[in-house]
């Protein structure tokens, strides 16, 4: 029987309620009073000199308030970046500054040029219009390889190149690797791209600025996974209001996928210019905006080569990369290609040697930064497809490749730095196989020839770096930020409780499963519980949500905090029953005394607590609310096997995916249908990139993909039912719920099994086919088939 | 969106009347127009709406002839004809996303003739007469071009007849993004020969493939085409497929359609 209660059970999202009728609170929902709205004139033009702005037309236009340009945030700070990546020579990347609104160049189409704050929004976009504008055309460095060659234009004029940094990892094995490389029995090399996406949540971004005059504070209210991150670096870094002053709200969230961490230029404005005229102001980015303001994610060029011994062991791996950064360093921008992809290239393997190389590059183009999976699919990417093509070099069978070189012993300390907790390779391995029917394939290959299809099965393995993260660690990684995760537990005289987290929800059922971990821990029901989140106003300062963290680091917190009120609970109900503390047993929401029959409810304890007449006051204070911080002691290292059956159409290219599975490890599991969710939107993501999504800029900078007319997302009927299993359960090992996180599992493996399986349905016809480049649209997969 | 004054005349002749002021334009479903205009890449000062025109909407079937009001929508298309000619209810069934097929009319799409649209497909190679408010123009002489048609300033859309074929089919290969025809094939199959038009292919707009035509109509199977080959020169080029690419599909899509007609 499957639990219907607390940890294990599948309790229907309480969230999708208001999230399915309607009646979800979303950011663009919160209208305040006198309101004014906000346009932003984005630059049309790739890389600029801006020679001058003329507003004197457009602030005489009906309802305009007051228009910003670059001149008015003169002093005042640019957006920061929150990691510092220190480079192969031991020196600090190069740091552009990031005006919020453009100083003396533009420097990417969509770059914010000028605000206009009016009574409507069409006041406000008509007035835009009557902005003259007078901006020099500059040569747009676009292509990575070509930013870093000599005499290439600057992006940044007082940067000495578009190289942002040159990095190496591990460098002191560089040398070693280039030995393991020369001894090799054979040596693998694939270059390719990882493209670049467009995260593009149903909910474009939205910001709205307040200010209280009487008490000299500010308010926003912004589309956010992280609104304490939002508070720290705008208050702190840009407007110089200290976090007492300032409160950020982020409301329901409509996706993040990422691309909601950072902080952008639209808040930091929208705040500062309701200080300004002394009246909120509202932007609500249009989704043709969205497509050139928000931060794009992946777009790595890499070549990667494998060394083999002669008994097929993998003996050292290399990899260089060029990653964009777009124009300027989003938020975590320089962490992505550093430390959350080249500390995972060990992959699931014992390779005891590598070598990665990072170049990060200045272009101009959209800021890149972190999108689901973050590094990792990128990573995971690279080493599944030379893997593949490694198998098909040496005429061996993918997976026994694979599970030759699979690390079977744990803790294991990888060359790149991090140390595997728990795993079983094998098992997902094996679950895989079972659950994606692989002896059945030769049939259905047979079947789908019958109907003139070509039909190709791909398989791969993954691992990620979740719960991010380790402070200490990421403090030595570059980090400017501790990677912690609070949580406040409430108890209310009644027995109810309200959990404030940091962790934000933005479509990961937080509401649902965190009250499944407490009722599992008190013995009580879920309905008894409720999350607070999204407002730095009402929870400690907490990280937010990203990189699969919430439950990890979150969960944790909250368990913490949750163990600390049981501590203290058992100590009023010892008093209650006249008993010793140490004999108290909390179960099914009943406090007793080991080896009697005497007991008291959780809910007359609560009540003691908050009306304490009997209750030892000269011993603990009234009250049960707690307060813990969780620094986890590692990553969190979630894996998995994943196998994607392809049909292709010989005449067309146009692939099909027929059947997808995928066998994840995840540790303990909270709640199973929550955990099937994510891994089926992760892998409906993963299919996108690989088959559909695809940003694509002209030599000139302009985005040619910049709305849905070309720029494919994945739909309902271009993915197949996924036969997915969670299984295999090795716990983690330093966090109390055992747990390793979810939320972008699917993203990271399923990119290289579509496209694993898409070159093996090819070379089922006879084509010598290694390797295409994402996406595969029917145009690439007919050209590979007849260039 | 520029403001603008709406009007939304219930008859045929008012509608005439309010297209004759100053940069009025004529508003279909509003399934292209009203993207345009919210992009602010048009600004008409009159928008004159035709599906408040009841003599425009509906379908009428008999003596082999299908006629179809300008203002209807596709979704009424693609029920209304399912039995009389169901590749052009396929078609129509087929246009867009629900909310699209409910708004966007047969007229609209004529007249705006995109180069990647169904519907031109369906009525270059159906031989249909478009009817509009001042005369009859044979499809062979109503398309012209990308986004180029024969309709004069002011001139409407009021129907569109179609002469029902013996057989046909419509195929469309979807660009991945838009799921417009990146290549679509119509082929219609009458006791004078058979038609065979395609969209989304060229920078000429919907055209006939005159090759196939007369090879179909010598016999009418996907062998027929197997000689035949499209040239590359005046298709689109894009993102989502080279001129190559279009030029391959036309004959694949092609071979297709008759395949089905034959079944």
């Amino acid at each position: 029987m499957p639990k219907d209660h607390g940890i294990g059970a599948s309790p229907k999202r309480r969230e999708d309620l208001r999230f399915l009728t309607g009646s979800g609170r979303y950011t663009d929902d919160i209208n305040l009073r006198g309101q004014a709205y906000v346009h932003f004139l984005r630059s049309d033009m790739a890389h600029g000199k801006i020679n001058g702005i003329n507003t004197r037309m457009a602030e005489e236009m009906p309802g305009v308030i007051r228009i910003f340009t670059g001149a008015d945030f003169e002093g005042i700070g640019g957006l920061p970046c929150g990691w510092q990546v220190t480079d192969k020579h031991g020196q600090p990347m190069q740091e552009p500054g990031h005006p919020v609104l453009a100083q003396g160049k533009v420097r990417h189409v969509g770059d914010p040029i000028a605000a206009v704050v009016a009574e409507s929004r069409e006041q406000a976009r008509d007035a835009a219009e009557a902005i003259e504008v007078d901006i020099e055309e500059l040569p747009a460095v676009i292509d990575m390889k070509a930013a870093l060659e000599d005499g290439a234009a600057l992006v940044h004029d007082d940067l000495t190149s578009n190289l942002c940094y040159d990095w190496g990892f591990v460098e002191e094995n560089k040398a070693a690797v280039e030995e393991a490389f020369q001894k090799a029995a054979h040596v693998t090399t694939l270059e390719l791209v990882n493209n670049r996406l467009i995260a593009n949540p149903m909910e474009p971004r939205v910001a709205v600025g307040d200010y209280d005059r009487a008490d000299d504070e500010s308010t926003l209210y912004t589309t956010s996974q992280n609104p304490h991150v939002i508070r720290l670096l705008m208050g702190a870094f840009v407007l110089g209001i200290p976090e007492h002053k300032l409160r950020v709200v982020a409301p329901d969230v409509g996706g993040g996928f990422g691309t909601k961490i950072f902080h952008y230029a639209e808040e930091a404005f929208c705040t500062f210019a309701a200080k300004q005229i002394n009246r909120p102001v509202k932007w609500t980015a249009s989704r043709s905006e969205a497509f050139i303001s928000d931060a794009h994610g992946r777009d790595h060029v890499t070549k990667i080569q494998l060394a083999l011994d002669a008994d097929n062991n993998f003996t050292a791996l290399r990899t260089d990369t060029y990653a964009n950064m777009g124009a300027y360093l989003s938020t975590f921008a320089p962490s992505v290609p550093t430390w959350l992809h080249g500390t995972l290239m060990a992959g699931n393997y014992k390779t005891p040697l590598v070598y990665v190389n990072v170049k990060a590059v200045f272009t101009n183009t959209v800021p890149v930064d972190a999108y689901r999976g973050a590094g990792r699919p990128e990573a995971t990417f690279q080493l599944e497809r030379v893997i593949d093509k490694a198998a098909l070099e040496l005429g061996v069978d993918p997976i026994a490749l694979r599970r030759q070189n699979f690390i079977t012993e744990f803790p294991y300390a990888t060359p790149v730095a991090v140390e595997y907790d728990t795993g079983d390779y094998h098992a997902t391995m094996d679950k895989l196989e079972e659950i994606a029917d692989l002896k059945g394939f030769a049939a259905r290959r047979a079947e789908s020839e019958t109907r003139g299809r070509l039909r190709g099965l791909g398989i791969n393995c993954y691992i990620e770096a979740c719960g991010i993260a380790p402070s200490n660690l990421v403090g030595q990684l570059g980090a400017r930020a501790g990677l912690y995760e609070s949580a406040t537990v409430r108890v209310n005289a009644t027995g109810g409780l309200v959990v404030m987290t940091g962790s934000h929800s933005h479509g990961q059922g937080h509401e649902t499963s965190f009250p499944q971990v407490i009722a599992e821990m008190i013995g009580i029901d879920e309905s008894m519980v409720e999350i607070v989140h999204g407002d730095t106003s009402k929870v400690p300062m907490g990280m937010g949500t990203y990189g699969s963290r919430s439950l990890a680091v979150g969960g944790s917190a909250m368990v913490r905090a949750t163990e600390k009120i049981i501590k203290k609970a058992k100590k009023i109900a010892a008093h209650l029953m006249e008993a010793s503390e140490a004999d108290i047993e909390l179960k099914d929401g009943q406090f007793s005394v080991a080896g009697t029959d005497k007991s008291v409810a959780w809910g007359d304890v609560t009540l003691a607590a908050y009306v304490p007449h009997n209750y030892p006051l000269d011993e603990i204070e009234p009250g049960l609310e707690e307060t813990a911080f969780y620094d986890p002691a590692n990553f969190t290292y979630p894996s998995g096997a994943y196998a994607c059956e392809v049909e292709v159409d010989p005449a067309t290219g146009k692939v099909t995916i027929e059947r997808f599975s995928a066998a994840d490890d995840f540790g303990n599991i909270i709640n199973p249908m929550i955990v099937t969710g994510q891994v089926h939107g992760g892998i409906g993501q993963g299919i996108g990139q690989a088959l559909l999504e695809g940003a694509v800029y002209d030599e000139n900078g302009q985005l040619l993909s910049a709305s849905y007319m070309d720029y494919a997302m994945p739909r309902a009927s271009d993915v197949p039912f996924y036969t997915v299993d969670h299984s295999c359960q090795t716990p983690c090992t330093h966090n109390p719920l055992g747990v390793k996180g979810c939320g972008e599992a699917g993203a990271i493996g399923s990119p290289p099994a579509v496209v694993n399986a898409v070159v093996d349905a090819l070379r089922s016809a006879g084509k010598d086919i290694t390797h295409i480049d994402m996406p595969l649209s029917p145009a690439r997969v007919w050209a590979a088939m007849n260039g | 969106m520029y403001e603008f004054e709406f009007v939304k005349p219930t008859t045929l002749a008012d509608a005439i009347a309010a297209l004759g002021a100053e940069e009025a334009q004529a508003l279909g479903g509003g399934q292209t127009l009203i993207p345009t205009m919210k992009q602010r890449l048009a600004a008409p000062a009159v928008l004159v709406s035709l599906t408040g025109i009841e003599e425009m909407k509906g379908v009428s079937i008999g003596d082999g002839i299908i006629t179809i009001g300008g203002a209807t929508p596709h979704a009424v298309v693609a029920e209304a004809v399912a039995g009389a000619y169901p590749a052009l209810a396929a078609l129509a069934g087929n246009i867009g996303d629900p909310a699209v097929r409910n708004r966007g009319t047969i007229g609209g799409s004529l007249a705006n003739n995109d180069p990647s649209a169904c519907y031109p497909a369906a009525a270059l190679a159906s031989g249909a007469t478009v009817v509009t408010s001042n005369r009859e123009i044979a499809a062979d002489d109503y398309f012209q071009g990308m986004f180029t048609t024969a309709l004069e300033d002011g001139e409407i859309v009021t129907a569109v007849r179609f002469p029902v074929p013996e057989v046909a089919s419509y195929r469309k290969f979807e660009q991945p993004a838009s799921r417009f025809a990146l290549v679509g094939v119509f082929v219609a199959k009458y006791p004078e020969g058979v038609r065979v038009a395609v969209t989304g292919a060229s920078e000429e707009g919907v055209f006939r493939w005159t090759e196939a035509e007369a090879a179909l109509s010598v016999e009418f199977s996907p062998d027929a085409l197997e000689g035949l080959n499209v040239s590359p020169e005046g298709m689109i080029g894009d993102l989502h497929g080279t001129a190559e690419y279009r030029a391959h599909l036309v004959k694949v899509m092609t071979k297709r359609a008759v395949a089905a007609c034959i079944g």
